[in-house]
């Protein structure tokens, strides 16, 4: 038999549908495939082997019943933050440890009410706070992808490293994922694979670890864009768990891949154009104009005079947030107790054992601006400054244009260990510089592999589209797709 | 605007996490640099500016209020460290 990892979501949808292969021979696969990898990668915090298989097995026998859903025996992997009933919940964090939780999260439940299978728990940055993936409290993950000559380990980005990582591995047919200021968009960039975060409200939050609450936002990482779609479909949902749900009509996001672009308007902004921005990322944002214009597409040169300030107002409202939603880890609840004279010390012993560097780094710096006296000058600032980031959006889409173009990430891939980034938090922070606009203004954003740098690492391009018209980046970014071809990593591991 | 050491201690008080002397120090660098990067929204102009709330203004949900569940007290003390008869159990906090 072929290898049956190296199939889409799409393809293998098809050949289980004509009876070519079972679930359980496709779980078996990518089973056998985590246990050859896992030890070199780092993708799975846990893999559960029984889980899966007794998944498969339910998932034929509907099958043969004919009553297949829309993912039926494709195995999944899941992002730690996902709440996944008596399955390893912990954010990657050691402050949860032990954490099973006795819920599923709206997701979730939805890919496996569609006949999904789950393969394990990904790995991620301690509370999905991080951009390399080097934070969490199960050591790094390293990228599938090396540079050309080179056996050096670099980092699949973050926060959703072990996301992108196991769908470029080919550890998974597709992953769940989670965005909060680029954690979908940067590490798909990173390793040559797709991934969307939809509008905020498009997907539920419910019974997903909350970081920066109006800011997350769960999305797929896939092999293309077809599967991202195929995958957004089923983890959408209107959710009355979730209070910022958004009430919409179910859209068809499969349907839209493969119509034209003709006359479609996309949006190149001035603002993304950065000082000492490297030549090869800019080479890869005109060959992706190029592209649209050949597809059809008329570029418009548009303004988003907000841009710089997105960051700084993020590391604000992020940090803010997150030291509010994580005062629950208090050793009593929930995972991590140490003992202490008093409850205070208790508490005290408790988060200083629990969190690690970042965590604890931005937990303080919310605590610090939302601190009495300092509302103001800094929560509420950054929230004013965002509605200005979401207006410029607002006016370049009021001048018809239907998608912004730009690229995803600075870089590509960089090491484990980075020395320089390690020194200063803020040149961590700024991989994140061209996604982190799209959350603030709550809008949905997808990350398409475009090229290679010189290294031969992946590079990608992101696509900013108008609230809920996430249809129209399927649609465009399967241009880039055509245009560009697949990327794959050399197996090494 | 920087902070001194005394003010991380605070904040880490504030914050519910023991540091050390030598933790505090380091923090003091790493969150002046933070607050330093942040401090160029000072350029932004905000007056009149609404605080942005939601993405798209719809009017916040309302469930019906009713009970629709509950009677799960040992899954909600399922996790925790310590329980006693679906109690969560703590350090003696009244004398």
């Amino acid at each position: 038999m072929t290898d049956l990892t190296k199939l889409t979501i799409a393809e293998a949808r098809e050949k289980m549908a004509a009876k070519e292969f079972t679930s359980a021979e496709l779980t078996d696969a990518y089973l056998t495939a985590i246990d050859g990898a896992n030890g070199a990668l780092n993708a799975y915090v846990t893999v559960t082997h029984d889980k899966a298989r007794a998944m498969a097995k339910a998932s034929d026998e509907r099958r043969a019943r004919g009553d297949a859903g829309a993912l039926e025996g494709i195995p999944m992997g899941i992002k730690d933050l996902f709440g996944t009933r008596d399955v390893h919940t912990q954010a990657c964090s050691h402050v949860l440890d032990g954490f099973k939780p006795k819920y599923e999260s709206t997701v979730t439940q939805n890919l496996w009410n569609d006949g999904a299978v789950m393969l394990g728990k990904l790995n991620m940055d301690e509370f999905a706070m991080g951009s390399s993936n080097e934070t969490s409290y199960y050591g790094p993950v390293v990228n599938p992808w090396r540079a050309k000559g080179s056996n050096k380990d670099l980092v699949p980005g973050g926060s959703s490293g072990g996301s992108a990582a196991a769908v470029a591995a080919r550890l998974c047919a597709g992953a769940t994922a989670t965005d909060t200021g680029g954690s979908i968009r940067q590490p798909a960039a990173l390793t040559g694979t797709v991934g969307i975060k939809p509008t905020y409200g498009r997907c539920s939050r419910w019974g997903i670890v909350a970081f920066a609450s109006s800011l997350d936002q769960a999305g797929p990482i896939a092999r293309d864009v077809r599967d991202a779609a195929i995958l957004l479909q089923s983890m959408a949902s209107v959710d009355d768990k979730d209070t910022t749900s958004v009430p919409l009509p179910e859209a068809h996001y499969e349907a839209a891949i493969g119509k034209s672009v003709k006359g479609m308007k996309i949006g190149i902004p001035a603002e993304y154009r950065m000082d000492g921005m490297p030549e090869e990322i800019e080479a890869l944002w005109q060959q992706g104009i190029d592209w649209y214009r050949a597809a059809g597409a008329e570029i418009v040169d548009i303004s988003l005079p907000h841009t710089k300030y997105a960051l700084p107002a993020y590391y604000i409202v992020a940090p803010a947030e997150a030291s509010s939603n994580l005062a629950r880890y208090d050793g009593v609840r929930y995972g991590l107790r140490v003992d202490g004279r008093d409850i205070v010390e208790m508490y005290e012993n408790t988060r200083a054992a629990g969190f690690g560097a970042e965590v604890k780094r931005r937990v303080m710096i919310g605590t610090y601006v939302l601190s009495a006296g300092y509302y103001d000058a800094y929560y509420l600032k950054a929230q004013k400054v965002r509605t200005l980031i979401k207006k410029d959006f607002e006016d370049a889409f009021a001048q018809g244009v239907d998608a912004i173009l730009t690229p995803a990430t600075p870089s590509a891939a960089f090491g484990i260990a980075d020395q320089e980034m390690n020194a200063d938090p803020v040149k961590m922070y700024l991989n994140d510089i061209f996604t982190v606009t799209v959350n603030m203004a709550g809008l949905p954003g997808i990350a398409v592999p475009a090229g290679t740098d010189h290294q031969g690492l992946p590079l990608g391009l992101q696509l900013i589209g108008k609230p809920f018209e996430e249809e129209t980046l399927f649609q465009a970014a399967h241009v880039i797709e055509d245009a560009a071809g697949r990327f794959e990593p050399e197996k090494w591991w | 605007m920087s902070v001194d050491l005394a003010t991380v201690k605070r904040v880490a008080r504030l914050a519910r996490i023991a540091v050390s002397q030598e933790e505090a120090e380091k923090m003091q660098g790493e969150l002046n640099t933070i607050l330093g990067f942040v401090e160029q929204l000072d350029e932004v102009d905000v007056s009149g500016v609404e605080p942005m709330t939601s993405v798209v203004s719809m009017e916040m949900k309302k469930r019906e209020d009713v009970v629709n569940d509950g009677n799960k007290a040992a899954d909600i003390v399922a996790n925790a460290p310590l329980t006693e008869d679906n109690f969560f159990m703590v350090p003696k906090v009244v004398e």
